[in-house]
């Protein structure tokens, strides 16, 4: 088989997942797309080590590693994206914002701004400190 | 992959083989792999959330189905066991739990939407002309199976045993987090759950 | 010849899908009415009721096929088919005797059946989220629930018997079968022949579809042959969790003259598998959705460990 075509698939897959992270507002959506680019590297893995015939199978127990750890991944996830749903209600990415940078921090609920994946922590950190805004 | 498979189509390999003249398997693995993008892309675009999911779900046994191609039986299964069995019904435990409707949700997408897709397609424009720059007379050798599960598991408990007791720990970490997490405490919780 | 085998092959695992559940759920008629003393069907097909399934097959194909209005309408008429086929495609990795009586050899079969098997419960939670029915959205995230709790016992109860064989395929493990694994492993069958019934959500683990409480759960609002096709998958399931029991634990097809009558002990010891399921149904009430989940964690999962230790102790020993 020609590598370019498992190397293109996870590729594309790949920027897949970072358009779907970047672009989608539901955190457990976000979660999604950040499995389908593991998912993408998984690939990749398996392919290069096939191609390789390596023997110490590197690739393909670097990908079991990898499936571990996205399952690892998504009940902690999880388990965050409930606790914040319990506290506020929703699990909007770009509406837990309450630890904020600047003026107008407590208004932040009603203007959408920049979106990421990074916002997760940050949600939590709101949950344990104070609740500005209320479901 | 059209776009992938282009330049590459002059490309001979050095037993003769050609991009123009594919296998058997390789004419699977493209219609396979036409079937995984179009269903991520469902997934990461569609505005039904459970849809989304459920894309998620063919876009992974897809890719399950890409292994048992690469000769990578195995992991193909594992695949299939952790994340259609497993992840996938977390994702959708989770979905439900918050509330997830029946029809559309306006607000799936942030409105960051354009910057996204330039974002990825950029990305996706330059890896794919690396990648096909890098391995165009590249070809795996598929005649010898390579992922059998005793292969697999001699170098995992010879070769990688420490890497694995260490993911053990991350996996005990990660649950004892999850159970931490989830469990609200008595005393600053809203509702008064445990 | 190759095309001939391998139609035989799938003709052969499709008629024991179809036939095997109806012959379990006509014994559950049966042997239900007996344990409760009742005679059960006795009118349809003439002799004691034989053909009452039949029967019910008849009349759930004639009942309209209705979708509830505000449902996922796509999503709701595809469950029951997710629900459902998983168990075929499982059966064509148990073997029946000795020497390729068997659909196919799969290198990782032990893995292939535990990670089909998990996809049925997709088609429960896809039809309990889409009847638009919040009895059946509670069945779903209590399918969930289970689900999640109860693959772990399987899995390592799977695992301790793949510890002890050696071998991830299923007719390894049947080659390497000797008499005395069936004590030593006794643990782990019983661990993984509950978890089996608590994924299939058979009583006394039934609180997902608990009819009383939450009207069927996730089969709430289905009718006619789409209902027919979730309990055909329940009885699929009964079918499959008994047959992989008797494989990895009981010996499948060992026994007396197993060349010529393998298969006949194979399908006894299925059959008395799936008599204990019954059994069970009839024997113990309903536990909560707490109970079931506390039984998983603190019965199951600690036994499916000290199992694993004690093949793992047995096989150093007597390496």
């Amino acid at each position: 088989m020609h590598l370019v075509h498992p190397a293109t698939l996870a590729v594309l897959l790949f920027c897949v997942g970072l358009y779907g992270v970047l672009a989608r507002r539901n955190t457990v959506l976000v979660l999604m797309s950040v499995e389908l680019m593991l998912a993408a590297v998984s690939l990749n893995l398996v392919a290069f080590d096939v191609w390789l015939a390596d023997e110490l199978h590197s690739g393909q127990v670097f990908t079991l590693f990898l499936i571990a750890l996205a399952a690892a991944e998504i009940g902690i996830g999880l388990a965050i994206v409930l606790l914040v749903y319990r506290r506020r209600g929703t699990v909007a990415l770009d509406r837990l914002r309450a630890l904020r940078d600047g003026p107008g921090a407590d208004e932040a609920a009603e203007a959408a701004g920049p979106t990421d994946a990074a916002a997760r922590p940050t949600a939590i950190d709101a949950a344990r400190g104070q609740e500005t805004t209320t479901p | 992959m059209s776009a992938g498979a282009l330049p590459v189509l002059a490309a001979v390999g050095e037993s003769g083989r050609s991009v123009l003249s594919p296998s058997g398997v390789e004419i699977v693995f493209l219609l396979v792999a036409v079937v995984v993008l179009g269903a991520a892309i469902l997934c990461v675009t569609s505005r039904h959330l459970v849809h989304a999911a459920l894309y998620l779900v063919v876009a992974l046994g897809g890719l399950a189905v890409e292994y048992l191609l690469l000769t990578a039986e195995f992991i193909a299964w594992v695949q299939v066991l952790i994340y259609l069995g497993s992840v996938v019904v977390l994702l959708l435990f989770g979905l439900m739990l918050t509330r997830a409707p029946i029809g559309p949700s306006p607000d799936a997408d942030s409105r960051n939407k354009p910057v996204a897709l330039v974002v990825a397609l950029a990305a996706a424009a330059t890896l794919v002309t690396l990648v096909v720059d890098a391995f165009r007379t590249t070809w795996i050798d598929l005649s010898t199976p390579h992922g059998r599960s005793d292969a697999l598991g001699e170098s995992l408990f010879r070769t990688w045993v420490l890497p694995f007791e260490a993911l053990s720990v991350l996996l005990l970490a990660a649950l004892v987090g999850a159970i931490v997490i989830s469990r609200a405490r008595r005393d600053d919780s809203e509702e008064g759950r445990r | 010849m190759d095309l001939l085998d391998v139609t035989l092959r799938v003709v052969a695992v499709l008629v024991a899908f179809l036939v095997l559940p109806l012959l379990v759920g006509q014994a559950e008629h049966k042997v239900m009415a007996h344990m409760q003393g009742r005679v059960g069907p006795m009118h349809a097909g003439g002799f004691h009721g034989w053909a009452q399934l039949v029967a019910d097959g008849v009349k759930f194909a004639q009942k309209e096929d209705t979708v509830p209005a505000g449902a996922d309408r796509r999503i709701f008429q595809l469950a029951p088919a997710v629900a459902l086929v998983p168990y075929c495609v499982v059966l064509v990795a148990i073997p029946l005797g000795p020497g390729g009586l068997v659909g196919q050899v799969i290198d990782a079969g032990v893995f292939f059946v535990l990670a089909v098997l998990g996809i049925g419960i997709l088609g429960q939670l896809m039809g309990g989220w889409a009847s638009n029915n919040k009895y059946s959205l509670l069945g779903g995230m209590r399918t969930a629930a289970q689900l999640m709790a109860y693959e772990l016992p399987l899995i390592l109860a799977a695992a301790s018997v793949v510890m002890a064989a050696g071998t991830l395929s299923l007719t390894g493990i049947l080659d390497g079968f000797q008499w005395w694994w069936v004590p030593w492993q006794l643990v782990g069958a019983f661990v993984f022949f509950t978890a089996g019934i608590a994924e299939l959500h058979r009583p006394p683990f039934d609180a997902p579809i608990a009819p009383e409480e939450i009207v069927f759960g996730a089969f709430t609002e289905y009718s006619g042959l789409r209902f027919a096709l979730f309990l055909l998958a329940e009885y699929a399931g009964i079918v499959v969790i008994s047959a992989l029991t008797a494989v990895l634990f009981f010996g499948g097809w060992h026994g007396p003259f197993p060349d010529q009558l393998g298969w006949l002990w194979m399908l006894l010891k299925t059959g008395a598998l799936c008599f204990l399921v019954i059994w069970a149904r009839v024997a113990w009430p309903r536990l909560r959705a707490d109970q079931i989940q506390k039984f998983a964690w603190t019965v199951l999962v600690p036994l499916a460990l000290a199992q694993i230790a004690l093949t793992g102790v047995v096989k150093v020993v007597i390496s």
